[in-house]
This record gives C-alpha cells, sequence and structure tokens, in this order.
C-alpha cells in the first residue's frame, strides 16, 4: 500500500513536470495563436492585442500556468482559441476512442505474443524459429504509414471491411448489437497495423525471457523429475519468465500510444490523433496541451499498472 | 561474414543514396508534364524479331486521350545509354525513362526516391549523432559526478520518457512555425528528433560509467594518481563505444521514420524537396493508389534500409560487448570513491 502510494506520488510529480516544461517551452517559442493575424494589413496590431489581452496570453508565465492549473481543476483544461470551447470536453470526447484502440491492440498483441514466444523459446534453433524471427523482422520494418494506407486500400477495393472511421454513417439508429459489430469492423485496420508493428519486438522479449529461463537450473531440475513439457512451460518457467515482461508491459503501451496517434490519423478514427494534428496546424496551444497531457496521463497509468502488477508478481521488490 | 555481408549490402543502399546526382535518370525537380503518372516503364532486351541486344531500350509512350492509360508507341524506340550527360543512365531527348512510373507532374518517381533517401537518410544519421552526443555528455557526466547532478539528468530524462514518443515530437514541433524553407525544416527536424531523443543512450551510458568506476584497472589507475580527466579520456570513454554503436543501430531506423512520419503529416521536409514522407503523402489518396501503385515506391524503399539497420542491431547485440563487467575484482576497503557516490 506504501509503495502504490509513493509510486503514484510518483507519476503526479511527472505530471506536474511535464505541464510546467510544456509550458515554458511554449513561452520560448516564437508565435501564437493571434501571430497569424498580424500578418493580415486589414487587422491592426491593437486588435490583435486587445485579442490577446483578452484571452490573457499577455500575463507573465506563472499567472497564466495559475490560470491553467485552475480551469484543469475545474475540468476545462484551458480554453481552445481554434473550437472557441473549453478543451475538457473536447478531449473526453476523444479519449475513449484511443483508449479502445491502443486498448484492443495492446491485448491481442500481448495475446498472440506470448504463446508464439514461448512456442519459439521452446523450439530453439530449428527451423520454425528461425522463419519466425526472420518473418518478424520483415514486419518491423514495414513503415506503419505503408501498412495501413496499403490495408485500407485492399478493404476499399475488395469491400470486406469498412475503409476508415469508427462508426457507419447512420450507426445511431441501429441496435445496440449491431452497433458493437459495426465498431469491431472498424477496428480491424487499425489494431492490424498496430499489432503487426508491435508484436516483432513483444515476441522476440518474450522469447529471450523465456529462453533465459530455461536455461536456469530449476527448470533443468523440474525437467529431470519427469514434469510434463507444456505443463513445465506454462507453470513453472511463465510465471518465472514474466517479470521482465512486466516492466515491457509500460513500454509497449507508450509505443503503441505513439503509433496509435498515427494510425489514427490515416484511418480517420476519432482519437486524441487527428486532434492533436488539427491543434498544431492551428496553433492551438491550450488544445496542444491537453492532448499531451491526456497522452501523459496515460501513459503513466499504464507504467504505474505495470509497477504495481510488478510489485505483486515479485516478491524481491517487496523486502528492498 | 553476416556482419560483413550486412554492412555491405548497407553500403551499397547509402551509396545509391549519396550518389543519387548521378545515378538518378533526372533532377528530383525535372516535370514532364506531358507524362503524369505514367508507368513504370518496361525496360525491353530483344527486339521485335525477339533478337537479344546487348543495349536494353524503352519505347515511346503514347495517351489515347488525356488522362488515359498509356501504351507503348512500338514505332519510337529508345536506347538507354550509359555514363551520359553526367549520369550513369538515361535516354536521348524525346525518349523518357521513368523506371518507377512517373508522378502527377511527370516527375520520376526512381530519381526522387533516390533524393528523397538523402534527406530521410542524413535527418536519421545526423538525429542520431546529435542524440547521442547529448547521451554521452548527459550519461558521463551524470555517471561519473554523481550526487545532485546525476539526480537532476535522471530525473529531468524521466519527464521525456513520461510522454509517449510521437506525441512529445508533434508536441515540440507544434511550437515551431510551420511555414519554413525545406533546408529550414530539415534543420528543425534534426534538432527536434535528435534532442527529444537523448535519454535512453544517456541512461545506457550512465549505467556503463557506473560500473566502469568500479572496475579494478580503473581503481588501480585511480590509486596511482591518475586525474579524473585522465581516468574519463583513457579508461571510462573507450567502454562506452560499443553501447554507442549499438544504439546508433537503433537510432537511426528509428529516426527515418520519424522523419518518414512528420514529412508524412506535412510537418517536416516539404515539396519541391522530395523526403520518403512527403512523397508517401501524395500516395494517401485511394485514387492515386489504386490507380498508380508504383506512387508507394518511397515507402517499399524504406524496408530494405530499415531491414538492413535492424540486422546490424541485431548482430551487434548479439556480440559479447567489451562493456560487459569483466570478472568481479575485490574491491579493496578503504579505496577512495571516485567523485561522489550515491546517496
Amino acid at each position: 500500500m506504501k509503495y502504490a502510494a509513493r509510486r503514484l506520488l510518483h507519476s503526479l510529480f511527472l505530471l506536474a513536470g511535464v505541464s510546467l516544461l510544456s509550458f515554458l517551452f511554449a513561452d520560448l517559442a516564437p508565435g501564437d495563436f493571434f501571430s497569424e493575424m498580424r500578418l493580415d494589413p486589414g487587422v491592426t496590431s491593437a486588435t490583435v492585442d486587445a485579442l490577446r489581452a483578452r484571452h490573457g496570453l499577455d500575463r507573465p508565465l506563472p499567472v497564466r500556468y495559475a490560470a491553467w492549473l485552475g480551469s484543469m481543476a475545474r475540468g476545462e483544461f484551458g480554453y481552445s482559441l481554434a473550437y472557441n470551447t473549453a478543451v475538457g470536453p473536447l478531449l473526453r470526447q476523444r479519449i475513449p476512442g484511443t483508449l479502445l484502440l491502443t486498448g484492443c491492440a495492446t491485448l491481442l498483441a500481448w495475446l498472440m505474443a506470448i504463446p508464439l514466444g514461448i512456442w519459439n523459446a521452446a523450439r530453439r534453433g530449428t527451423w520454425s524459429d528461425s522463419i519466425t524471427k526472420a518473418s518478424l523482422s520483415i514486419f518491423l520494418s514495414i513503415p506503419d504509414i505503408l501498412l495501413a494506407v496499403i490495408l485500407l486500400a485492399l478493404a476499399v477495393e475488395t469491400g470486406w471491411l469498412p475503409a476508415g472511421g469508427m462508426h457507419a454513417p447512420g450507426s445511431e439508429s441501429l441496435a445496440a448489437e449491431d452497433r458493437f459489430r459495426d465498431t469491431l469492423r472498424h477496428l480491424v485496420i487499425p489494431v492490424a497495423v498496430l499489432v503487426l508493428g508491435m508484436l516483432p519486438v513483444l515476441v522476440r522479449h518474450v522469447r529471450a525471457s523465456v529462453a533465459e529461463c530455461l536455461d536456469s537450473p530449476f527448470a533443468l531440475a523440474a525437467r529431470a523429475h519427469g514434469i510434463p513439457r507444456r505443463r513445465l512451460l506454462f507453470r513453472h518457467i511463465l510465471p518465472a519468465a514474466l517479470n521482465p515482461l512486466i516492466t515491457l508491459f509500460g513500454f509497449s503501451l507508450g509505443t503503441l500510444l505513439s503509433a496509435s496517434l498515427l494510425v489514427e490519423v490515416l484511418v480517420g478514427w476519432p482519437g486524441l490523433g487527428p486532434l492533436f494534428l488539427e491543434a498544431i496546424m492551428a496553433r492551438d496551444f491550450a488544445l496542444v496541451l491537453g492532448v499531451v497531457m491526456s497522452s501523459t496521463t496515460l501513459l503513466i497509468a499504464g507504467n504505474l499498472i505495470a509497477d504495481l502488477l510488478l510489485y505483486r508478481a515479485d516478491p524481491r521488490i517487496q523486502t528492498s | 561474414m553476416k556482419l560483413s555481408l550486412t554492412l555491405a549490402f548497407l553500403a551499397v543502399l547509402h551509396a545509391l543514396v549519396v550518389l543519387a546526382a548521378w545515378v538518378a535518370p533526372y533532377h528530383y525537380a525535372e516535370q514532364h508534364r506531358d507524362y503524369p503518372f505514367a508507368p513504370p516503364a518496361r525496360v525491353h532486351f530483344t527486339d521485335a524479331a525477339h533478337r537479344f541486344l546487348l543495349r536494353p531500350f524503352v519505347y515511346g509512350l503514347t495517351q489515347d486521350s488525356p488522362g488515359g492509360d498509356y501504351r507503348e508507341d512500338r514505332s519510337r524506340l529508345y536506347p538507354i545509354d550509359f555514363f551520359v550527360r553526367g549520369r550513369l543512365f538515361g535516354v536521348g531527348a524525346p525518349g523518357v525513362l521513368f523506371l518507377w512510373g512517373s508522378d502527377g507532374y511527370g516527375r520520376d518517381v526512381f530519381s526522387r526516391v533516390l533524393y528523397g533517401g538523402q534527406v530521410s537518410l542524413l535527418t536519421g544519421l545526423v538525429a542520431a549523432f546529435l542524440s547521442l552526443s547529448l547521451g554521452l555528455l548527459c550519461g558521463t557526466l551524470a555517471g561519473f559526478h554523481g550526487g545532485w547532478v546525476d539526480g537532476l539528468l535522471m530525473r529531468g530524462g524521466e519527464l521525456f520518457l513520461a510522454l509517449p514518443w510521437l506525441y512529445l515530437l508533434l508536441g515540440v514541433r507544434a511550437f515551431l512555425p510551420l511555414h519554413i524553407s525545406p533546408a529550414q525544416a530539415f534543420f528543425l527536424l534534426v534538432a527536434i528528433i535528435g534532442t527529444v531523443g537523448w535519454v535512453r543512450p544517456a541512461r545506457m551510458v550512465r549505467g556503463v560509467v557506473l560500473s566502469a568506476r568500479e572496475r579494478g584497472f580503473v581503481l588501480a589507475a585511480r590509486g596511482f594518481g591518475a586525474s579524473p580527466g585522465y581516468l574519463m579520456r583513457r579508461h571510462i570513454l573507450p567502454l562506452t563505444w560499443s553501447v554507442l554503436l549499438t544504439q546508433a543501430t537503433v537510432l537511426i531506423p528509428r529516426y527515418i521514420l520519424a522523419e518518414v512520419t512528420l514529412s508524412f503529416l506535412g510537418l517536416g521536409v516539404g515539396e519541391p524537396v522530395p523526403s520518403w514522407g512527403n512523397m508517401l503523402a501524395e500516395a494517401r489518396q485511394y485514387h492515386t493508389l489504386m490507380a498508380h501503385a508504383w506512387m508507394l515506391a518511397p515507402g517499399l524503399a524504406t524496408i530494405p534500409l530499415l531491414l538492413g539497420y535492424l540486422t546490424l542491431a541485431d548482430i551487434l547485440l548479439e556480440r559479447p560487448s567489451s562493456a560487459d563487467p569483466a570478472p568481479p575484482i575485490e574491491r579493496p576497503s578503504g579505496a577512495l570513491p571516485l567523485g561522489s557516490r550515491e546517496g
């Protein structure tokens, strides 16, 4: 419990640090939402100054940071100048999309990586191991962009799967079950791209971790006792090999969130990615900060979960 | 054996890209407005009478109607010349040679992929160099000095790791000017990608430096009165090379992908200078892609390059490294600690 509290506090410090750093960086950067207006001869610089003053952009940094913290406490996360509304509701619309996508991809990637990694580790040096390794490194070197573009083109050509988005037009009127199936069909391509990008890395780590355990004395002893191979792999080796993988789980979440940004933009998935890109193009600082903070929170939450899982799985942490 | 093969493969790819001005039949901006979206050229080795020719040739291209399909015009025949006009190969004036087809402006995709590789590859290499230099600096400083410097650098680094990488990259890009010249965009990209990635190399270097401080020969040198600068130069930094080398092979492909991604999203190098990213952006439209599949060439071009680097990284990772701790040497009690030690 004390451990959990300490990790939580650490996470909060990280979040505060990230927000402070973003603010500092944005302050150093040239230009803001209104700087494009200055180029327009029809807009006097007095107007721009007045607009900046009205939105509080001319106040000193600590005051703006304090104001932002205050609006965060109210759940507004600042005011988006491009959308002319509070950032909070915009984020709350988009976070479930990203969460759904990365959640499904994480689950599927790990469900595939663990058996595949164990299988390869148990057959080290055989042709099936080499073939898996070779094909996975080829997948690793295909850029996500290419994969997504090709899958989308195939989807349109064959008509088997919807080509982008999250819902079919008019899906609001469908029954709950059909809506679920519709979303599931829309999930196939983005999740496939994410899983294919992530799987090679995961399989490699699972294989390495399991292989190391297979070489350890306890595995030899268990084999000598005549424990069946499958039981040995799943009941004895896997739990022992799990610790480095739990740490990897946190990392994999970060990678997937990054990849998800790109995939969301490519397939038009209503997640944080497209919102982020729009905010950048519009130079909407509050929205950029909001998206950065939400993605950071997602990642830190994932890492926190990994930390706590590791605490449960590895008694060595509890004593130190 | 495997190592030298991989290195040779990578060397050939790099040479092709570096020598783009000579290997590519056209300049990247050279337009042939009469030939938009021409398909990849069919290079013929046998003439109409099925006789084998030593010099391959292409036929002229005709279109039934503007925007229609291209046909080969068998009456016009253009032999491919080698070592002409300061380039490796090409065809005489009215003929065109689009090995991988042409884009909407009639620009040769093959040439543009080679030229585009210069931007993508150079971004990867220079940004990786920047990351590793920063990582080496911060890592040795943290590992050797210890104390509050170590704490500050490593806690600061955690802030960088707390963000998903691409969000961090785009977030930094967000606050910099959007409309800039290709050259400025290139330097901006290199600076962002390189700076944002300093943490992982720094952590690895710090680990090596920390373990190096405890090794027998370092302690011995210290005992003989070596200065910190000498220890650093002579004993500790050489141990970091293998880590830096391995990190380089991991970072370069990742940074090439980062450039491709940013340029693809319109936040990197823009027209008319080609990069693999902004070329792929043209292939994004479904109609372009279905009718002109060769527009995906820049994406396919990244695959052998990334595969080469990943294989190299694998080989280096599997090799026993000199930075691994030597057989433990009992540390004499009362030996002077190097710098201030961790708390």
